[in-house]
């Protein structure tokens, strides 16, 4: 076989191609587009984080606890400052917080800093220099986040209510380098001293607070000297030794793996751009018959044949692939601009060979297996056929090179998708869900296309029945489209009949006559006071538990390190179980949200599924939630020693419960008969009913005064909160789909260029006929409706299905069906295929039909 | 050169069989023109295709240029057309991405001759008066310079044989006629041997023989005027 002379053909061929084939390639380079500037960009952000670490951190290592520091590592940071170590520290605790001025009271994270932190990276605030540098916050003002400003309807210089203390705002923080931007949205802060945060009196006993001490230890062996040193203190002490490097690498990781998945959407629109070239040569392949016959008669072998189309078909991925390529990079550089807010550091884009690379070879390879097919029917095409144009080729039913190129498809599939995912059973995963879905769309569209065909009304107008026979001429692409379409249709559907549900959900939860005001860090001795600023409609709903703090110590004697050593499986109870801090409760009844499913109550009451009595003895018998039975590796009668304010406390398990958690409710993993933690320091948690906002609002701003170390949440701001995080989502995912979309809405492009010609002489053959300008109209109207028509119906019911299936299945929520995006996916599509179609098909209106007819042939 | 016993081609149509061409004896010499003359549907363009072979029969063997071309795959076949047969077709079947020199040029790289054949491209391209059109494609072309591509094509390899389908069938007369000089004039300076099918009663009497072919049999083999190739 000549080369040089199938590198020739191919040139050739390829210039009068590029035209009609090379609309398919853009779908590659939209695919390779995709893959570039996400490799691209998560290497970027993954070197970044390795070069910041530090000043993610703000320093150089972090001791971190939910309580406050044992003496043991107090003691060790004692002796670093002496040392001459840099010691920062940092106490999160969550509050109300009051506006003098506009008189709005939010829950906020109130944050005591001292000691100079950050060590690295500047902090920025409006005005400058607020945050004092190495001096660290003056005492008695605060700094906020814009976001406290915002929500309080307040501004710097005016004064807020924290606790016991009256701070006014120096300055807003418009930038904390070791944050996400977004972070600042989702939990706004105010920045104390942390003399001015003692003094707001808000960690009391029992409070929700968290205590960070960051080090200054440049030298990296230091640090690690550090842990081997003082590992065991830490242990004992429950507090987490993390370095600056584990932080950005813990980061790096969650970058990676959502790059991983970003790279997947990517992968899997770069596939439905393969599917495109498919098509494409499918066409081109037919459209070169007369030719590949003449080539045959004057002595061109098979293998030469197939070799120019082959090349061609690889010289067009190339070519697509090399601009996406040039794509990727050019939104790689974007990036950093779009996501600015919500990155923890710069990020400086680099070219990377390896990602360019790569996409070239990927936009190739995808471009040359999904052309292998169809071109494997030139082997068919007869060197009679130059002499009778009828002439068929004898093409095998079981062709071994037409099994190898469908096995050489799947297998590719296969790698690419393990490839990206970086996990081969995720990978494979990934491409089995691909593999399915397109075999089902393409069977959807297949049958809907020979439905329509056989049950479309014949009493139809005849421009309308020509329109929708249009889509079954001969080399029609109608099932391709609708294929590329639908999965378009397909996967936004999918995820906005998802998203439905989950709103739904959550909506649902805070409706009717549940709770939506949450009480907590109540002292047992504010409960009646609180219950004296609760209007009198409320104080009805108004319920409270007693919360007391406990660490889980044995379970049948055994302690933490004996339970961790035994071997994986259902009788090793889960790390974080164990090691939790629990709120655990005691009361008489049962709670409305809950079940008694086996053993017990303390009345005798028999569980719904096993009712086994349990002796306890002299112990406290206490009631578990199933769930966390099943996580701690507990049954009926098995014994749970806890530490309750340095006081152990044994007791039985003698029932199980069922709890519905969406039901807001003060529920608990763990429940003891009364009588056995009365006496134990605890706090209370109060849940009541106020149905007006302003009332609402109200009741807050009064607690404030009397009652600082009260936080009170307001389940509608919960609701805002999370719709905020569901729209971000929405907007991600909804960027994601468009990728599907596009390469959905080439392959369109592409079928219509490809059939243009045709359409043109249909279109002089009926003006010709005798058809006016309106009724040729209403032929291509038809046409391009019934085919938008025909993809989204496909690809929306296969929405439907796999959101029923996964809401269920993956999410554990009710499946709601959501009809109106399911209505608005369709006005799209269809509308898209419509104008994309009467403006591609200008042509058959504008050019007299003599001409048209006398063009003859493609 | 050419030697065809008991030709027979049958074709599956529905679940009948149809008889093209039955059981057809022919034997032509080298260096000699004969025309294949017959009603539409009397297996002509079949026997044309058996000859060259572009298809199987049924029954019956072709041997061409002392090769029996049964005993060859489809990829031998090809090999030896490459080498020895040249086609005009009457749709011309000019490859439509290719200029007029690549065109010509297709059968000499096919062989490997590549670049170097280029001088005599441009030499066939010059004798059939396209030497200022090598550069343009064929819809730039009119139908009788097409065809004019095509026969500088078919000559491009120096074939023992050529096979020529109608080759005047899409032309007007005059057009036709020009055609049929030029197609004898390089024939005679080819010395190839040449099977023309061709319903043009006035060109078929330029041949050496003619056969006429009716419902697929070979109903008559008579000496032509042969003042289109002399011997």
């Amino acid at each position: 076989m000549n080369l040089g002379f199938l590198l020739r053909m191919a040139l050739r061929e390829g210039r009068h191609s590029l035209r009609r084939v090379g609309v398919y390639m853009v779908s590659i380079t939209l695919g390779v587009g995709a893959l570039v500037s996400i490799h691209s960009f998560r290497d970027d952000v993954a070197r970044s984080v390795r070069d910041e670490a530090e000043t993610l951190m703000g320093a150089n290592a972090r001791v971190e606890s939910q309580r406050p520091f044992p003496d043991s590592v107090e003691a060790v940071l004692d002796s670093l400052t002496s040392a001459g170590v840099g010691v920062a520290r940092m106490t999160m605790a969550s509050t109300m917080v009051l506006a003098e001025s506009s008189g709005d009271v939010r829950l906020f994270q109130v944050r005591g800093v001292e000691g100079g932190f950050p060590f690295y990276g500047t902090v920025r605030s409006d005005p400058e220099g607020a945050w004092g540098g190495g001096a660290g916050l003056p005492d008695g003002v605060a700094l906020v986040d814009p976001a406290v400003l915002t929500q309080l309807g307040t501004s710097v210089g005016d004064t807020l209510v924290v606790g016991n203390v009256r701070v006014p705002i120096q300055a807003s923080v418009d930038d904390l380098p070791t944050e996400l931007g977004f972070q600042a949205a989702i939990g706004p802060r105010v920045f104390l001293s942390m003399e001015t945060l003692e003094e707001a009196g808000l960690l009391t006993f029992g409070s929700l607070a968290n205590y960070e001490a960051f080090l200054r230890l440049p030298d990296v062996e230091d640090r690690e000297a550090l842990r081997d040193r003082y590992d065991d203190r830490f242990q004992r002490g429950e507090v987490d030794y993390t370095l600056a490097e584990e932080q950005a690498q813990s980061l790096s990781n969650a970058v990676r793996f959502l790059g991983r998945f970003l790279g997947l959407v990517g992968l899997g629109a770069l596939l439905l751009g393969g599917i495109g070239v498919a098509s494409a040569i499918h066409v081109h392949v037919r459209q070169r018959r007369p030719s590949v016959a003449m080539l045959r008669c004057v002595g061109a072998r098979q293998g030469t044949v197939f070799g120019i189309y082959l090349l061609e078909a690889a010289g067009l991925g190339f070519l697509g692939a090399a601009a996406g390529v040039l794509l990727g990079v050019g939104v790689q550089q974007l990036l950093p601009l779009a996501l600015a807010g919500a990155l923890p550091v710069e990020v400086t884009p680099r070219l990377s060979l390896r990602s360019a690379g790569a996409g070239l070879g990927i936009g190739v390879w995808v471009a040359v297996v999904f052309a292998l097919i169809p071109l494997l029917e030139l082997r068919n095409v007869p060197p009679l056929q130059a002499l009778r144009s009828d002439v068929e080729g004898s093409g095998r039913r079981w062709d071994p090179l037409r099994l190898a190129a469908y096995a050489a498809l799947a297998g590719s599939v296969a790698w690419l998708c393990v490839l990206e995912a970086g996990e081969t059973d995720v990978g494979l995963a990934f491409a089995g869900a691909l593999a399915v879905s397109v075999i089902l769309l393409a069977g959807f569209g297949w049958v809907l296309v020979r439905l329509t065909r056989r049950l479309f009304p014949s009493r139809a107008s005849y421009p309308v029945r020509q329109g929708v026979s249009n889509l079954f001429r001969p080399r029609n692409q109608t099932v391709a489209v609708t294929l590329a379409l639908g999965f378009g249709a397909f996967v936004v559907g999918t995820i906005l009949q998802v998203e439905g549900s989950l709103l739904d959900d959550l909506t649902l939860s805070f409706e009717g006559e549940q709770p939506n005001v949450l009480l907590f860090d109540v002292q047992p001795d504010q409960v009646e006071g609180i219950r004296e600023l609760l209007p009198e409609s409320a104080r009805g709903s108004l319920s409270s538990a007693p919360l007391v703090s406990s660490r889980l110590e044995r379970i049948n004697g055994l302690g933490h390190e004996e339970l961790r050593d035994r071997p994986p499986g259902p009788e090793r109870p889960d790390a974080w179980a164990l090691r939790r801090e629990y709120r655990n409760t005691y009361r008489a009844e049962l709670g409305g949200a809950e079940e008694l499913v086996a053993g017990r109550w303390w009345d005798g009451t028999p569980g719904s599924e096993d009712g086994t009595e349990v002796d306890a003895g002299d112990l406290a018998r206490v009631s578990l939630e199933e769930d966390i039975a099943d996580d701690l590796a507990v049954e009926l009668g098995d014994t749970i020693t806890w530490r309750v304010s340095g006081v152990e406390v044994v007791s039985v398990v003698t029932s199980l419960r069922r709890v519905d958690w969406e039901r807001l409710e003060p529920n608990f993993f763990a429940i003891f008969e009364p009588g056995t933690l009365d006496g134990a320091p605890q706090t209370m948690l109060m849940v009541a009913r106020l149905e007006d906002l302003e009332v609402r609002a109200r009741f807050q701003r009064a607690l404030v005064g009397p009652f600082p170390n009260v936080s009170a949440l307001d389940f509608s701001r919960v609701q805002e909160a999370v719709d905020d995080v569901l729209a971000r989502v929405r907007q991600a995912v909804a960027f994601l789909a468009l990728f599907s979309a596009a390469a959905g809405v080439v392959v369109l492009v592409g079928s219509l260029a490809s059939s243009r010609a045709q359409r043109v002489r249909e279109g002089a053959l009926l003006k010709t006929l005798g058809a006016r300008r309106r009724q040729v109209l209403v032929v291509l109207f038809t046409e391009y409706l019934t085919l938008g028509t025909l993809a989204t119906a496909s690809g929306l019911a296969l929405a439907w299905l796999a959101a029923a299936w996964a809401v269920p299945q993956v999410f554990e929520v009710p499946f709601r069906s959501q009809p109106l995006p399911l209505v608005a996916i369709w006005l799209v599509v269809a509308g898209l295929t419509v104008v994309v179609g009467m403006v591609g098909s200008r042509r058959v209106l504008a050019q007299p039909p003599l001409q048209a007819l006398r063009d003859g042939a493609d | 050169m050419i030697r065809a016993q008991g030709l027979t081609k049958t074709y599956a149509s529905g679940d009948r069989s149809l008889t093209v061409l039955d059981g057809v004896d022919l034997e032509i010499e080298d260096r000699s023109m004969v025309a294949v003359v017959g009603p539409s549907g009397s297996g002509k363009t079949t026997l044309l295709g058996l000859l060259a072979g572009l298809d199987r029969p049924s029954a019956g063997s072709v041997v061409l240029d002392g090769q029996p071309l049964g005993e060859l795959t489809e990829d031998q076949r090809a090999e030896f057309r490459s080498r020895k047969v040249g086609f005009v077709f009457q749709t011309f079947h000019l490859l439509p991405t290719l200029t007029a020199l690549e065109n010509v040029l297709v059968p000499l790289e096919l062989q490997g001759r590549g670049r170097e054949a280029v001088g005599r491209a441009e030499d066939l391209l010059q004798r059939v008066g396209l030497g200022d059109r090598l550069e343009h494609y064929p819809s730039q072309l009119s139908g009788g310079e097409q065809q004019r591509v095509a026969l500088a094509r078919a000559f491009a390899n120096e074939p023992r044989i050529l096979f020529a389908d109608e080759p005047t069938g899409n032309l007007d007369v005059d057009t036709g006629a020009t055609i049929v000089a030029m197609l004898e004039e390089l024939n005679r300076d080819a010395e190839t041997t040449l099977v023309l099918v061709t319903h043009d009663l006035g060109l078929a009497e330029r041949a050496h023989r003619v056969v006429r072919l009716s419902g697929g049999r070979l109903v008559e083999d008579r000496a032509g005027a042969g003042v289109g190739v002399p011997r």
